[in-house]
């Protein structure tokens, strides 16, 4: 194999974030999505169009604006530095990162799944005893169930690529904050190492496919145990 | 039950405003479709607010406006069967059918599982998800689930309208037996006549938004009869079919009465339009007709220029439609008898 144990731990590291970045965003996105499907209020626009934003943004602007955010001098950045736990340059700015960037493509599929949900569904829950929180975890959970795989199977592919918001965030420390995109970036800048960066762009392949089948998967034994 | 209305809403260009007190165990609301009366049925079970007004339900406020009261549909006990079924697509029969069950306190809880799916019967379903159900299935699993709520009101919102006429009719029993079996009081939303003669005991009419008129189902059914497409619809229930050349010879209390689209086994329940019976005021010697029924005419009734003549035949009642120059040519006034004559092809069969 021609992988340096920078690689392997980019390898492990890009795991690690897309993952952790996914299961934070999760709730939140679900949460999101509900509020704009099934709630009316004021300045639902502007939530949308927050929650957008990084679709259209090029991710570095994004990564700029985290930078100021939880830079030394940023608002929760300063909060964090005195409460000693320090976020930018760690692996821990990546998540934030790729949460970010990942978020609206999560809110999205989640908001898809739900739009497709009867609203009589919902209604015949609340009159048989269900509050609002009970009918939203054993009605609209397990009916956008379907939205959260593919909206989690997209935030995890888009965070595995994520680079621009990454390498601004949480720099390109190799063993440290370095991802897969970001160490394929360094291979590609030196004329060496061709070899390095298509083994790495090959494992990167890999884990896409390997998200894509178990997306492809859980849709199919949600079919199956539909009713269970 | 007791049931206060006085509310009213703003819905786009449509007004709604309903202010009515009404009693009894099995209330109807009849109207078009886009008259209000699924909006009537939100307002009750609290899933939509009117812009002012109060529901008391038996003496307890649901909502008023003044008072600031809107009490959330869960805690209305107030279970509604759609027009769809709507079961949980996730959830087994079973699972459907306690939903409600298990989110009834504990004190309220007063119909028991079993004895309701033995009732409806759903048991060899109950495992089953509820893909590759049939309509009626759906429908009586749907009704399952709102009773075993132990609901002190159901509500019905056309529950029989999707389903085909032979399915309608089976479920109707289903119906009537569980709110009476378990004496839950129910309100019964449809645009058909008979669904409202069969379902109702007193009707609420609305028409655009508004209340129009508070009635039976019998004044309802008579005050329509020239409007509606088939006349009075007659509802009888007919017994101990035998075969007679190739018809149906059925008892209709004293009465016996031959009836082409009958079936052997059972009892039936038959619909006759008060457009096909034909009056005698003397006995015709031959006629085609297969039932030539002596009758005695009980009452007379007006409805938009046509004449509604109540009879009495042995005792069963049916009514008949002419148009007045004829009540006027055949001298028809109450206590005259007469003679009526029904093809035996004009029953149609409900269930």
């Amino acid at each position: 194999m021609l992988l340096t144990p920078e690689d392997i731990t980019a390898i492990w590291l890009s795991l690690k974030i897309a993952l952790t970045a996914t299961a934070i965003a999760l709730p939140f996105g679900f949460i999101t999505a509900w509020l704009i499907v099934f709630k009316t209020f004021r300045g639902k626009i502007v939530l949308e169009v927050l929650i957008n934003l990084p679709l259209t943004l090029p991710p570095v602007v994004i990564g700029y604006f985290l930078l100021l955010l939880l830079g030394k001098n940023g608002w929760i950045g300063e909060l964090l530095n005195k409460s000693g736990f320090p976020v930018i340059f760690t692996w821990k700015a990546a998540v934030i990162a790729s949460a970010t960037v990942g978020f609206p493509l999560l809110v999205r599929s989640i908001r898809l799944g739900m739009e497709s949900i009867d609203l009589q569904l919902i209604e015949a829950s609340r009159t048989l005893g269900a509050s609002w929180p009970d009918s939203l975890l054993t009605i609209i959970l397990p009916q956008s169930l379907r939205g959260i795989i593919a909206g989690s199977s997209l935030m995890f592919a888009r965070s595995l690529g994520e680079f621009g918001a990454t390498i601004i965030v949480a720099g390109n420390i190799p063993g440290r904050t370095q991802t897969i995109p970001l160490a394929i970036y360094d291979y590609a800048s030196s004329p060496s190492s061709g070899k390095m960066a298509l083994t790495l762009c090959i494992i990167s392949v890999v884990i896409s496919v390997a998200v894509l089948l178990l997306h492809e998967v859980l849709g199919k034994q949600l079919d199956r145990r539909s009713f269970l | 039950m007791n049931l206060h209305i006085d509310l009213e809403k703003k819905l786009g260009k449509f007004f709604i405003q309903v202010k009515t007190e009404v009693s009894g165990e099995r209330i109807g609301i009849f109207g078009d479709s886009g008259s209000g009366k699924s909006t009537l049925v939100n307002f009750i079970s609290g899933l939509l607010p009117p812009d002012k007004g109060e529901i008391l339900l038996d003496g307890e406020c649901l909502f008023s406006s003044q008072k600031g009261i809107n009490i959330s549909p869960e805690h209305r006990r107030i279970a509604i069967v759609f027009q769809r079924p709507m079961l949980f697509p996730h959830m087994s029969v079973q699972k459907n059918l306690l939903y409600g069950y298990q989110r009834c306190r504990a004190e309220n809880k007063r119909i028991k599982p079993e004895s309701l799916i033995d009732l409806l019967k759903l048991r060899p379903l109950l495992k089953r998800g509820i893909e590759n159900l049939s309509g009626g299935e759906k429908q009586r699993i749907s009704l399952g689930r709102a009773i075993l709520s132990s609901p002190r009101l159901l509500l019905m919102d056309e529950p029989l309208t999707a389903l085909d006429d032979t399915l309608r009719y089976q479920i109707i029993p289903y119906l009537r037996s569980v709110s009476e079996e378990f004496l839950i009081p129910y309100i019964f939303i449809s645009h058909s006549l008979t669904e409202m003669q069969l379902m109702t005991e007193s009707v609420l009419v609305i028409n655009n938004g508004r209340l129009v008129e508070e009635t039976t189902p019998e004044g309802l059914a008579r005050n329509r009869m020239a409007k509606s497409q088939n006349g009075y619809l007659n509802l009888l229930p007919l017994t101990n079919p035998v075969d007679h050349n190739g018809l149906f010879a059925y008892r209709w209390g004293n009465n016996t009465l031959q009836v082409s689209d009958g079936q052997l086994n059972g009892n039936g329940l038959f619909e006759l339009s008060s457009r096909e019976i034909i009056l005698f005021k003397k006995h015709p010697e031959a006629i085609s007709a297969r039932n030539l029924l002596p009758a005695r005419v009980m009452e007379i009734f007006n409805s938009d220029g046509r004449v509604g003549i109540v009879l009495s035949i042995n005792g069963e009642k049916l009514i008949a439609e002419i148009v007045r120059s004829a009540a006027d040519e055949l001298d028809i006034i109450p206590d005259t008898s007469i003679f009526a004559a029904i093809k035996a092809s004009s029953f149609r069969r409900l269930a």
